[in-house]
């Protein structure tokens, strides 16, 4: 499943959308501290977070997550959508908080209901 | 690979829109030489914390990545407050970060202890009000 598809699935918001949209999403990952998640991140995962801000496009791009997913409606500012646009990451918006984002993207990604 | 390949940086301190910046690029040119994915996981994670730790707390420094045929070896440089206690330093969850360096995500006192975990050898060498020398190895 790539991030479009996600995105249209669950009714994410797209703050953006890397052009090729071809990276195809492994699984959630959640995590707000970034340390953690420069080591611990799965190349592929769609990052579940509400640390909004261009550190967390950075810790994206350098550990090749297929997508941001801003969870609990977590506004990026200007700067960092600019350098999301600029560097072709995904960022997705969703308004529910960070465990009900992850779980609905794993039962999306693997298409069965957990719960 | 017969030729060395030295990347050399420039970090600007205390300005988080471009952290990254180094660790980004250096990432870019080790895929294009065709290292394999978890060699240059382990220098990037490696390099993005050195840079880190110098736009936080060493106002910048100097980056020099160099590539032979057996490893990677990763110089960060900076003039900044040096650490006090290296070892205290080195404990995972240690950390002399300002409060508004911590709600940016940072500041989990994981910084010189990923760096140690992801490289094959690494050396700090520091004096409090001089500055601060980490050389890393990442063996190919």
């Amino acid at each position: 499943m790539t991030p479009s598809q996600l995105a249209d699935k669950l009714e994410y918001r797209i703050i953006n959308m890397d052009k090729t949209d071809e990276k195809q999403i492994a699984g959630p990952f959640c995590c707000d501290l970034l340390s953690l998640a420069m080591s611990r991140l799965p190349a592929g995962c769609a990052w579940v977070t509400v640390m909004a801000n261009i550190n967390t496009l950075a810790v994206a791009s350098l550990t090749d997550a297929a997508c941001i997913v801003l969870a609990e409606n977590a506004v990026l500012d200007d700067a960092a959508v600019s350098k999301a646009c600029e560097q072709q990451i995904t960022v997705l918006c969703s308004d529910k908080p960070v465990f009900e984002t992850s779980l609905e993207i794993y039962e999306a990604v693997n298409d069965k209901a957990v719960l | 690979m017969t030729d060395e390949i030295v990347l050399e940086y420039h970090v600007s301190g205390d300005d988080f829109t471009r952290a990254g910046e180094a660790s980004s690029d250096i990432k870019d040119k080790l895929k294009k030489i065709g290292l394999s994915p978890e060699k240059i996981r382990k220098v990037v994670i490696a390099i993005y914390e050195g840079e880190i730790n110098m736009v936080i707390h060493a106002h910048g420094g100097r980056i020099t990545v160099t590539v032979s045929e057996n490893e990677i070896t990763m110089v960060l440089a900076d003039k900044g407050p040096g650490i006090k206690d290296i070892e205290l330093a080195m404990q995972e969850g240690y950390s002399t970060a300002p409060d508004n360096v911590r709600s940016l995500g940072f500041g989990a006192g994981m910084g010189l202890p990923n760096m140690k975990k992801y490289t094959d050898e690494m050396d700090i060498q520091s004096q409090p009000g001089t500055g601060t020398t980490v050389t890393m190895k990442v063996r190919l």
